[in-house]
């Protein structure tokens, strides 16, 4: 392994790699690690563009001008960021790494069997000092780049963010140099879903915890999260693997791709009666929101995709996991107090087996 | 759909069936003098244990099986809301009724006794269960002892110089009387245990449910079930023996399928005396084991019809020399079970509920070695003696005269066989003709021609009215019975929708594959590779097809059915308990198994 590595794969993103890949790349290496498939693609690291500002021949030159600046001077700084930025949009990427970063795209793009593969290029800060600094939101993100020339210019784009307006007043709030702040770049696969949707580790009907609940329709996940798609439910078991439930929902309409845009368009009877999922697909939604919700110690609610590019097993991606926050904080206590006796002559008296037949459970 | 069942009261004899009903115990029978209670009734045909039309003295062990049952119940635990389960023959077929306790107050006064005789068992399991095991061995020894011997032209001089002041015929009637005797012993025995078994394991089961409301019952039984089980015995032993044969060189006796052919074979040969030492040892008592569910003297008892097992043994010998493992995967098998239990443990969210969930797992795990293992000792081995010495008593008879075949001994309702061994002895003692050779080979022609008849009927799946809710906690372990299947029978009695039945996910999976109907497991050897078993039921016996199926279907039965056990413990799909999988479905139809849904589709 070389000292200063250009380039990650997120699925090869280890800890050792984490401090020179910023927060974000750090994070999807993390959930990659843990067998959370966010959708693929690649870290460039801070080293990129610690050598590119090494070879740039205006660093001295912007650092000072920013330093010029009078504290509280916003139209100074705002004029000065903006000439930060175009300096920065101009700097070389260094041969070696540029070459990496085209290797890389292009390997993503026969991953995925699509030609210049459409991907996101996002911000990925670090500080030096801080390594825990979020800098959530501070730099930009580029959505549905597609090419190796463009990739490379939203790299650079990205290492310009830094000097955005907002950003130089966050660290200036936070007390970072901004010498001291270094930028990697995420280069992600953009999610082209053929189905998505949302899974709770418990099934929210009436907080049962061993039951992992699935809301999936045709397309992006907008329509299930915001409610306009009435979606297929399925019910799976945590342990077992059965799906004990499945509850197919007429998906009249979904947000589909069409040219780079996104359009909620109506759907044919036939795709929209026809169950959104295959059963290899549930469960492994299933135990993808299981990693989740054991990598993160608590009931989880997650939002997945299935991607239509990428290969059989591998193609149904986590976008995002957050704590379930409703039946999570109900305990689901069994009202048992009795000893064992008694609870048998309850069971044959009172017997709740009686009520259902099968293990359908419908 | 229709909101009740065929009245008993409705149903007519099939063609060339009538006057069936003399065929059975006067008490069995559907009459007018208790017309309102069997009519106010449910009723349900039990194919579990009874698929097909009974002969008369098979009829022995339904009734010795069904009191006895009912008795533990009913007298012995005061189960508290449920009194026994009544029995009928309706057209040769058996129909089952479970007694609910009528009143609350009832329910209420039952329950200290309950919990003071239940109680002491539960408390005492271990050393009752070890102490069963010597008496069904003891019985079963006392059974094999038997000896049934024609009566001699003159007593043994022996009989004088003795002093024994009777003779032969007492012998011969005794020994009949002693022969009953023990069987409604062996029906005792094997009641002792069940009920409260199954009580605990219904309060596991109630619990899972509640902590977890869509927990698969497979998922509990599995956290249950044993791993070394008595009734796989059998199949293992079959298992041993090929690897023996392949290990020690005689595996080429087998390439004959004459059992006398193969036998001679293996005595040519030193490895080949040794081996048939080996499979006498793993005879008594492995093989005393029923191709059918025991219940009839025509299932067919490996150590009497060599040739199956031996069949069986040849096909695991291909497999050895194709390198397969037929080791049962033991430790994978614990471990599965350790897993199982240890995830839905920590899924429970308090230590109370865990406490609570180790408590009953706990206790259920104590009584389950009984459920399982009891079946082989009872309806297996018990069963396969007693048969045996029917058969000696039919040879009696056949000498006397009294008979054609062996076999017509079953003919014979229990208490007419005693008359007509009098009627021998009597007619032996006085030196004077018996009126049986006159009278029974063309009564029990007749007999035959009305069973075939009503083998050839079609049993409804219940008759009555229906329980509002099915609580009789037996009748849901032991024949899969629940509310809603009887709603599936309800509906599918109106032809409910075609090319699909529903019944218990009892294992998991899904496959599609071809379907192959047996009705008897004289049918077992026309199963292909990669079929789809579609049964009235299986027999444990039937351990080795699993081997070549994909998946099973079964008319009757639940989640412990032996189709059940046996195809998780296969790893294939099963679906049980749908009524009318035999009926609505036909050998080489493309059928898709859901065993995690427990739905079935005929595909064309």
């Amino acid at each position: 392994m070389c000292d200063r590595p250009h380039v990650i794969t997120f699925d090869t993103l280890v800890e050792e790699f984490k401090p020179v890949v910023g927060g974000k790349c750090a994070s999807l290496g993390t959930m990659s690690q843990a067998g959370l498939p966010v959708p693929p693609g690649f870290a460039v690291t801070t080293s990129v563009y610690a050598d590119a500002k090494g070879i740039a021949t205006d660093y001295g030159e912007l650092t000072a001008m920013l330093r010029a600046v009078p504290v509280g001077d916003m139209a100074g700084l705002a004029t000065a960021a903006a000439t930060a930025r175009e300096m920065v949009r101009r700097w070389p990427i260094p041969e070696e790494s540029a070459q990496e970063i085209r290797e890389k795209y292009a390997e993503l793009s026969a991953y995925c069997g699509v030609e210049d593969v459409p991907v996101a290029v996002r911000s990925s800060a670090t500080a030096e000092d801080s390594p825990d600094a979020s800098f959530a939101g501070e730099h930009d993100t580029y959505l549905w780049v597609r090419g190796a020339d463009e990739v490379l210019d939203k790299v650079r784009a990205c290492w310009a963010s830094l000097f955005t307006d907002r950003a130089i007043a966050y660290r200036e709030e936070m007390g970072y140099d901004h010498t001291a702040v270094d930028m990697g770049v995420a280069v992600q696969k953009m999610v082209r879903p053929r189905a998505a949707g949302v899974a709770f580790t418990l099934d929210p009907t009436n907080g049962d915890r061993s039951g992992i609940c699935i809301d999936s329709a045709w397309g992006f996940g907008e329509g299930v999260v915001s409610g306009e798609v009435t979606p297929d439910n399925f019910l799976v078991d945590k342990v077992m693997w059965s799906i004990n439930r499945r509850v197919i929902s007429p998906k009249t309409h979904a947000y589909l791709l069409a040219e780079d845009a996104i359009d909620f368009v109506e759907l044919e009877p036939e795709q929209a009666n026809r169950p959104s999922l295959t059963d290899e697909e549930i469960v492994a939604i299933a135990r993808l929101a299981r990693t989740a919700e054991k990598h993160y110690g608590c009931p989880q609610d997650i939002e997945w995709a299935v991607d239509g590019d990428l290969p059989d097993g591998e193609h149904v991606v986590l976008l995002q996991a957050r704590p379930e926050t409703v039946w999570s904080k109900k305990p689901h206590q069994v009202s048992t107090r009795k000893d064992l006796m008694t609870s048998i002559v309850d069971t044959l008296v009172n017997p709740l087996y009686s009520r259902k037949g099968g293990a359908s459970g419908s | 759909m229709a909101d009740r069942f065929p009245s008993p009261f409705d149903i007519e004899p099939p063609a060339g069936a009538e006057g069936w009903e003399e065929l059975y115990t006067y008490s069995s029978l559907f009459s007018a003098e208790r017309r309102e209670y069997e009519e106010g009734g449910f009723w349900f045909q039990d194919g579990v244990h009874w698929p097909e039309a009974m002969t008369p003295w098979d009829v022995t062990f339904l009734e010795y099986a069904l009191a006895s049952l009912s008795q533990y119940n009913t007298r012995h635990y005061l189960i508290p809301p449920a009194l026994g389960v009544d029995y009928r023959i309706l057209n040769g077929y058996v129909y089952l009724s479970p007694v609910p306790v009528a009143t609350p107050e009832e329910i209420e006064a039952r329950v200290p006794h309950f919990l003071e005789r239940a109680g002491y068992y539960f408390g005492n399991w271990d050393r009752l269960y070890d102490d069963w095991l010597v008496k069904i061995r003891e019985l079963v020894k006392e059974m094999t002892e038997l000896d049934v011997r024609p009566l001699p032209v003159m007593e043994d001089m022996e009989v004088i110089t003795s002093g024994a002041g009777k003779g032969s015929g007492d012998d011969l009637l005794a020994t009949y009387h002693r022969l009953l005797d023990l069987g409604f012993r062996l029906w005792q025995y094997h009641f002792e245990f069940l009920n409260l078994g199954y009580a605990a394991y219904l309060d596991f089961f109630g619990f899972c449910k509640q902590a977890f409301p869509s927990i698969p019952d497979l998922a509990i039984a599995k956290m249950v079930a044993g791993v070394d089980v008595d009734l796989f015995r059998p199949d293992d032993e079959l298992k041993k023996l090929a690897r023996l044969a392949v290990e020690s060189g005689v595996d080429g006796a087998f390439g004959s399928r004459d059992p006398a052919s193969i036998q001679a074979a293996l005595g040519e040969s030193e490895a080949g005396r040794a081996w048939l030492a080996r499979w006498d040892e793993a005879c008594e008592p492995w093989f005393n084991f029923s191709t059918g569910s025991g219940f009839y003297h025509s299932d067919k008892i490996w150590i009497q019809n060599v040739e199956v097992p031996f069949g069986y043994i040849a096909d695991y010998i291909e497999k050895v020399k194709e390198g397969v493992d037929l080791n049962r995967p033991i430790a994978a098998l614990h471990a599965e079970r350790d897993r199982v239990v240890g995830e839905y443990r920590d899924l429970l969210t308090s230590d109370e509920d865990r406490e609570a969930f180790d408590g009953k797992l706990g206790l259920s795990r104590t009584v389950f070695p009984y459920v399982e293992n009891h079946n082989f000792y009872v309806e297996h081995w018990a069963h396969s003696v007693l048969w045996r010495k029917m058969r000696n008593f039919g040879e009696v008879l056949q000498g006397a005269g009294f008979i054609h075949e062996v076999d017509d001994v079953f003919m014979f309702k229990r208490h007419e066989l005693a008359e007509a061994l009098w009627d021998l002895y009597s007619g032996w003692a006085v030196g004077a003709p018996s009126r049986g050779p006159g009278y029974w080979p063309q009564e029990i022609q007749r007999r035959r021609g009305i069973l075939t008849a009503l083998k050839g009927w079609s049993a409804p799946p219940a008759l009555g009215v229906p329980p509002e809710v099915v609580t009789e906690p037996f009748t849901v372990m032991l024949w899969g019975i629940t509310s809603d299947s009887v709603a599936a029978w309800l509906q599918s009695g109106e032809g409910g929708a075609e090319g699909s039945l529903s019944g218990f996910a009892a294992s998991p999976g899904l496959v599609e594959g071809p379907a192959r109907v047996i009705f008897s497991a004289d049918e077992i050897g026309d199963i292909q590779d990669g079929e789809i078993l579609v049964a009235p039921l299986t027999a444990p016996s039937w351990a080795p097809v699993f081997g070549k199926i994909k998946a099973t279907v079964t008319d009757v039965g639940g989640m412990m059915s032996h189709a059940a056990i046996v195809c998780r413990e296969y790893g294939l799909p099963a679906v049980t308990g749908t009524a009318f999988g035999t009926k609505k479905i036909a050998t080489g139809q493309m059928i898709r198994v859901d065993g995690n849904t427990g739905q079935v589709s005929v595909l064309d």
